[in-house]
């Protein structure tokens, strides 16, 4: 039988457990790096590539055939426009749904159902949400393959991710500040709207930034709903010269998107085409990361005002 | 006032009666047919051991338990003058609160201006002009101690007020709306003892303005601060009396062993 009070056995078990500390330091700084420089890989590649074909012209032109003067001013349109909707959309059906979940639903088994059904949803692999568009937006309401259906069917996808969201936000208002406002005899909705939804207000804009920033990329249920990939005019504007000054035409436009823009060009031939395609790409990921930076700005100055 | 005939003389000068109160978390029995009263615009004071039901009991007054599924009372709390027993299923709680004030544990101002907490209750109330509002504000913060301290930065964050602070506000701020009943949930238990010292005063002070419970894990507090006092232990009341009596010569032998400190 070992001694175990031998000073040098102790110390002998004490570095041979240590080893294992650096083994497992090293096998994570390797498994870090991976995925980070293949990121900073594929983001270098695409600078390279796209950064000598961004100008003010790539921006304000129509796609063309030829590579050297086609632009994604379609694309971004489409996109910006579609974000609109997705947003106009799943922020009050997310935000309202993660509220009456949080604070209204009775604890029960349909709650529970309806509720595990939701973190559900956020795994569903998106090209489904843009069959239920399809059918349900695109042929049954009669939307057509529109602006309007695909940010609908945008909203479906990112509701998930706005209604967790919301619900981890109202979670982490401590208990004592709610009953504070019961206690003066707040009802259910002014504790809600004065002071659920302004305290946890940064963490819900936070889940719709994030949301959003994942939509905007999405592209298989852009494809099924149908957009086209060369489209050489925008959507009717939404303001207009004379009475009433706003139009909704634009809803029923047919359009296109940044990432099927890509996609049209990365399936050329032609090598210039490639290089138009790198340089969305990298307008593309510019926009998905100031959304993100946005979120975390948001974020670090709610929370300076509030401390729990 | 109105005053009921059919009721003794000494009846009127209580400001509720608790009669036969249980309480049941779920399956679990908190509280076990408490009877007790409450003396109008005095202090009255819950002591025992942690867990022995003082806050729960306490936050019967409010029906705080409502807010939560699965809870259950039994037996009346009467609030006079109108003799209404708050714990009736056809009674709205937010009446309830309405007319019975609470201030908790740890502070817990809004993220809000000190005003503006001031302020909450009157606004839950639909009271909306600015002078009857500036109005109300001050005088619950003159009877809260904290006016001199906070009438030039009344629009500051309320998180910049210190801890002590931060109670008085959140005592202004139940004072604002005029309670019948004023609860206190283990006021001191956050705070430094100067902090403490100074909303032991204001709890004095306040006793002719109106009627306050206060559940204290202190023992000498309640004996500082009370003019009754409750000893409870595992859900039921051992003693009730005159809080000079309880201290000096209690009639029951687990209140003695209590207060000399041979348990809890």
């Amino acid at each position: 039988m070992k001694n175990v009070n031998n000073l040098e056995e102790i110390r002998r078990i004490i570095g041979l457990h240590k080893k294992w500390d650096l083994i497992f330091m090293i096998t994570g700084i390797i498994a870090l790096m991976i995925a980070v420089l293949t990121f900073m890989a594929l983001f270098a590649h695409m600078l390279i590539d796209g950064m000598p074909r961004l100008s003010w012209e790539f921006f304000t032109s129509f796609p063309s055939r030829r590579p050297e003067s086609a632009g994604i001013l379609s694309a971004w349109v489409g996109t910006t426009l579609v974000m609109l909707v997705t947003a106009v959309a799943a922020v009050p059906l997310g935000i309202g749904s993660g509220v009456y979940l949080e604070e209204y639903a009775p604890r029960n088994l349909l709650t529970e159902i309806i509720e595990i059904n939701v973190t559900n949803l956020a795994g569903v692999p998106s090209i489904i949400y843009g069959l239920l568009a399809l059918g349900l937006f695109v042929y049954q309401l009669g939307f057509g393959q529109s602006i309007l259906a695909a940010g609908l069917a945008l909203a479906l996808l990112i509701l998930p991710v706005v209604i967790v969201a919301t619900r981890e936000a109202i979670r982490s208002i401590p208990v004592s500040i709610r009953e504070g406002a019961y206690a003066l005899g707040a009802t259910k909705w002014q504790t809600v709207s004065d002071h659920i939804l302004p305290y946890s207000s940064a963490g819900i804009m936070t889940g719709i930034i994030i949301g959003l920033a994942r939509a905007i990329g999405e592209t298989a249920p852009i494809i099924t709903i149908g957009a086209l990939t060369f489209i050489a005019f925008l959507p009717p504007s939404p303001v207009k010269s004379e009475f009433p000054y706003v139009s909704f035409e634009w809803l029923t436009a047919p359009f296109t998107v940044m990432p099927i823009q890509m996609f049209n060009w990365v399936s050329r031939p032609e090598e210039a085409f490639q290089l138009n395609a790198a340089a969305a790409g990298l307008v593309l990921v510019v926009m998905t990361l100031a959304m993100n930076g946005l979120a975390i700005y948001l974020r670090y100055r709610m929370r300076k005002n509030i401390k729990w | 006032m109105q005053i009921n005939s059919t009721r003794p003389i000494e009846a009127i000068q209580y400001k509720s009666e608790v009669t036969n109160l249980s309480f049941y978390y779920g399956g679990f029995n908190a509280l076990k047919n408490i009877n007790m009263v409450l003396h109008d615009k005095r202090i009255t004071a819950l002591i025992g051991p942690s867990g022995c039901g003082k806050s729960t009991f306490l936050r019967c007054f409010n029906r705080m338990h409502d807010l939560y599924p699965g809870n259950r009372y039994e037996g009346e709390i009467i609030l006079h003058p109108d003799d209404v027993n708050i714990l009736a299923s056809n009674v709205d709680p937010i009446e309830v609160r309405m007319r019975i004030s609470m201030v908790f544990q740890k502070p817990n101002p809004f993220p809000k201006s000190i005003y503006e907490n001031v302020a909450y209750g009157l606004r839950v109330r639909g009271i909306k002009q600015r002078a009857i509002l500036d109005e109300k504000v001050e005088s619950a913060l003159r009877n809260s101690a904290l006016w001199d301290e906070v009438k030039d930065r009344l629009h500051d964050l309320a998180f910049n007020l210190s801890g002590g602070q931060q109670q008085r506000l959140c005592i202004a701020r139940a004072l604002a709306t005029d309670p019948e009943i004023l609860l206190f949930d283990e006021p001191t238990s956050a705070l430094d003892p100067i902090a403490t010292a100074s909303i032991e005063e204001l709890i004095t002070d306040l006793k002719n303005k109106v009627t306050i419970l206060i559940v204290t894990h202190n023992m000498q507090q309640a004996a500082r601060v009370s003019d009754y006092t409750a000893y409870m232990y595992l859900g039921e009341l051992i003693e009730f009396d005159v809080t000079d009596t309880i201290f000096i010569k209690p009639k029951n032998k687990q209140t003695e062993d209590y207060i000399t400190g041979r348990f809890g």
